[in-house]
């Protein structure tokens, strides 16, 4: 196949996959939320209850705050979503993932932190909030880029 | 920087599978300046899924706060050589991109 044509299937195939169509949602206000609390507020998880069941694996200290692996594990039975926040981030809610049957509450990335800041984590299960948190110190922070 | 191609792998072992996938994008937060001085606009994956054979396993909505060119893992209980997973992304300005691969 010459490469005019393979650009040109790809392209229809762009168009007719459109893989989002009307079901993407994002959570504008958590996101937007300047403090920890407030993006707390709004996932739901103002009352959490403090877990031990939730493991949290990070560096102590992170040299470089452009990109800070952290690993997410949650034992509570019946967990259905995780969030990541990093308090001192300028919009502290980094990311929140729903789990659906088959899926294991676990997560793995990477995380800007601009400071050295508490990382908390919430776990949500059978119905509850419930929350784990850990400092991660910043040598060279990794937000104004 | 414009957002680029993916990469993925899921491997099954001990009953699970574990995917691990990377995107190419900028993940632009909006605060930081390009050489000229002027800010640089927000970019930045805000959802992703994962499916296994079709089926959503993981929903996750993520901001600038994600690193650039971010690498996940996630992990599913079960799944069989040869299952299709797809993970998919789409971003603040619309762009979307995704990838699919066979669990080895």
């Amino acid at each position: 196949m010459n490469r005019a044509r393979r650009i040109l299937l790809g392209a229809i195939a762009a168009l007719l996959l459109k893989p989002w169509a009307a079901l993407a949602a994002w959570n504008k206000e958590a996101f937007g939320a300047k403090s920890a609390p407030d993006a707390l507020k709004s996932i739901g998880a103002s009352n959490a209850t403090p877990s031990k069941e939730i493991v949290i694996e990070a560096p102590e200290i992170a040299e470089n705050g452009a990109v800070v692996p952290i690993e997410i594990t949650s034992n509570l039975p019946g967990t259905r979503s995780i969030a990541v926040l990093v308090d001192n981030n300028p919009f502290p809610l980094v990311g929140k993932f729903d789990f659906l049957e088959g899926a294991v509450p676990f997560v793995k990335l990477n995380v800007k932190m601009g400071e050295t800041s508490e990382v908390r984590v919430v776990a949500q299960a059978g119905g509850r909030s419930y929350v784990a948190s850990r400092e991660i110190k910043v040598t060279i922070g990794g937000c104004g880029g | 920087m414009a957002a680029g191609p993916m990469k993925i792998r899921a491997t099954f072992a001990g009953g699970f599978t574990d995917i691990r996938v990377l995107m190419t994008h900028p993940m632009e937060t909006g605060q930081r300046k390009d050489p000229d001085g002027k800010l640089v606009p927000m970019h930045f994956i805000q959802n992703l899924t994962v499916k296994l054979s079709g089926k959503t396993v993981v929903d996750g909505q993520i901001s600038q706060g994600v690193s650039r060119n971010p690498v996940f893992s996630f992990r599913i209980k079960g799944g069989a050589r040869g299952e299709k997973v797809e993970v998919a992304w789409l971003d603040n300005a619309g762009e979307s991109s995704s990838i699919e691969a066979a669990i080895a």
